[in-house]
């Protein structure tokens, strides 16, 4: 599945935090290669820097250091308009709380990415419809998020990470706010789409979850570990510990 | 466009607050329109009344009280060069009775030129004339105002009043010249003068109308008139010569005034208005933070988000400019009918407090909106 093509290069990424005058090594100095078509789960349980990770991923946030090539740019020393542009064009975001605009209908949310690239209002209606159509809820287009199930408004939100075709889909705990049924309808609807080769890194705290993916990696106390899955299996009373708190 | 289309459709989404937001703009608009129009309306309308006056007339006032200018002093002037007709004045103020009717009003005791240098016009019946003054006959025109009340619908020519107990034959009406500055041309009595002087129990003639033969002329006969009046009272200070022009200047230079004062305080309730509109939008900002977050995070540019909050309150002081104009034409037409004040329409009046609602609006508008657009989106994500 996987074709042996970077499409996300991060060298020694470092990010330090002051907190209370406290300061906190988020990142210590990180690298990571994703290949194109990867389906990858960064698992690590919260405080171990997993969140800022993601931010810097998903291009909310920069590195004080370190390298971050995305589809061959380097998004680390980006002004913010210009990573405004690259989180439109290069990233679909999947949220664990989904953050839909409440105000706007199913397929006004899934047409916002489009509506930040100036394209015509006819265009962007198709491509929104399409992406709803792939996600199985095109009839439920003009229902707001408040009339739909926690579920339906999960794959509205994916429907809008797909409409810009991002080269990346960037999910952070796509299910915690799901139930286990509706967990594994979206985690499928995942493992598809990652079949029809969207490159996925999938961000939780759950090993069932992150399980999925074919490459698990795990984040603690800021560092970086391959084969997170392995390691999980080995110390799964630490993550039961971690889960009951 | 799109934009438009977002800042409109979240305008929608709270209609109350939008017009509660709007209303200050509202009143503010409205009340600059109806104030400016109430101002320029009365400034016409004494323009219109001192003009109607005739440009060609000066009035000749004595204020000193330790100066003596009578009859034969009057003459003097009536013999400079260029004067038409000249109209020796004292003035008092009277009780008029008529049965039981009592009403408190100026008397002016003067002469038959009175008539045609102050372009009055009869009503019904005549004149003072020349012969009641050498006379002294006990005789009054009245204005319509007091004729009104005294005698209600009837004819009061013919019929006799009691000036400050004293009965007096009126002997015609004035026909009705309305008010300036609130001081009404109707409710008054005219009486010969040297009847006048005995009412007063003055023989200084207060007030002398000059009607100059040519209008061109008045500025020199003005002066000429200051000369002779200077060989008389003696002190410059003790008497005023005027034009209808300069009564019209004055006029509307407090009438002005009074419109910049009005619409000012108009003004500043716009001032206010703008300032409820960019609460309302720090509200709307704070309110929507989760909102901007995820716009931001899809790939809004921080340009993207100010142009949306500042469209948002532009809009709101527009719809409210556009309001508050078409209010403002409505209540002033009401002042209008109820009270009777002349209006006078400002075209530029409304395009400009139209203008100032929409600067208004940027104004207010800018500090929100870049708030909004400065947010952090990973704060903003994770605000709940």
């Amino acid at each position: 599945m996987t074709i042996h093509e970077p499409i996300i290069q991060i060298n020694s990424m470092k990010k330090v935090y002051e907190l209370g005058g406290e300061t906190i090594l988020a990142l210590q100095s990180i690298s990571l290669d994703i290949q194109k078509g990867d389906f990858i789960s960064i698992i690590g349980p919260s405080g171990s820097g997993k969140s800022t990770f993601m931010n810097m991923i998903g291009c909310l946030d920069r590195p004080d250091s370190g390298e971050y090539l995305l589809d061959g740019e380097e998004v680390g020393k980006m002004k913010s308009s210009q990573l405004a542009t690259i989180r439109n064009e290069k990233i679909g975001f999947i949220f664990q709380n989904f953050n839909l605009i409440t105000k706007l209908t199913a397929v006004e949310n899934v047409e916002l990415p489009l509506i930040y690239r100036g394209m015509k209002a006819a265009e962007r209606r198709e491509i929104a419809l399409g992406a709803l159509k792939k996600v199985g809820l095109v009839d439920r287009a003009t229902h707001l998020p408040t009339q739909l199930s926690g579920g339906q408004q999960q794959r509205v939100a994916i429907a809008r990470a797909l409409a810009g075709h991002p080269p990346i889909l960037l999910a952070d705990e796509p299910t915690g706010a799901l139930d286990s049924k509706t967990s594994k309808e979206i985690l499928g609807m995942m493992n598809s789409l990652n079949e029809q080769g969207h490159t996925i890194i999938l961000i939780t705290h759950d090993l069932d979850v992150a399980k999925k993916a074919n490459r698990i990696v795990r984040i603690h106390d800021g560092q970086l570990y391959e084969n997170g899955g392995e390691w999980f299996a080995d110390t799964q009373n630490g993550i039961k510990k971690h889960q009951s708190k | 466009m799109q934009t438009l289309k977002m800042a409109l459709k979240s305008i929608k989404a709270n209609k109350i607050r939008a017009f509660l937001t709007m209303l200050g703009i509202i009143i503010g608009v409205s009340s600059v329109i109806v104030m400016v129009a109430i101002g320029q309306g009365s400034t016409k309308e004494v323009q219109d009344q001192i003009g109607s006056l005739g440009t060609n007339v000066l009035t000749v006032t004595v204020t000193g009280s330790d100066v003596t200018f009578k009859e034969e002093d009057v003459e003097q002037i009536r013999g400079i060069n260029g004067i038409d007709e000249i109209a020796p004045t004292v003035s008092g103020r009277v009780t008029v009775k008529n049965g039981r009717n009592t009403v408190q009003v100026s008397m002016a005791g003067t002469t038959s030129s009175y008539l045609d240098v102050r372009d009055l016009q009869l009503q019904s019946g005549r004149f003072v004339a020349d012969l009641d003054h050498d006379n002294h006959s006990k005789i009054a025109v009245l204005g319509s105002d007091t004729a009104q009340t005294l005698f209600g619908m009837g004819d009061p020519v013919g019929e006799y009043v009691k000036v400050n107990g004293t009965a007096y034959k009126v002997v015609g009406v004035l026909e009705s010249v309305g008010s300036s500055l609130g001081t009404s041309g109707d409710n008054m009595v005219i009486v010969p003068l040297s009847t006048g002087q005995r009412l007063a129990s003055t023989t200084t003639i207060g007030t002398t109308y000059v009607k100059v033969e040519n209008e061109d002329m008045i500025n020199s006969i003005s002066s000429r008139i200051e000369g002779t009046m200077n060989s008389i009272v003696g002190n410059a200070d003790s008497y005023s010569v005027s034009s209808q022009k300069d009564l019209m200047e004055t006029a509307s230079s407090v009438n002005k005034t009074m419109t910049f004062m009005l619409g000012g305080s108009a003004a500043i309730s716009l001032i206010v208005g703008g300032i409820g509109i960019m609460n309302i939008m720090l509200v709307s900002v704070s309110e929507r933070t989760k909102e901007i977050g995820i716009r931001k995070a899809i790939g809004a540019k921080r340009g993207n988000i100010l142009l949306q909050f500042l469209l948002e309150s532009v809009i709101l002081s527009s719809f409210g400019g556009i309001i508050g104009v078409g209010i403002g034409l409505i209540s002033a037409q009401i002042v209008n009918l109820a009270t009777g004040t002349a209006i006078t329409y400002s075209v530029p009046v409304m395009l400009l407090s139209f203008v100032f609602s929409l600067v208004v609006g940027v104004l207010f508008g800018v500090f929100p909106a870049s708030k909004a657009s400065k947010l952090d989106p990973i704060q903003a994500l994770r605000y709940e």
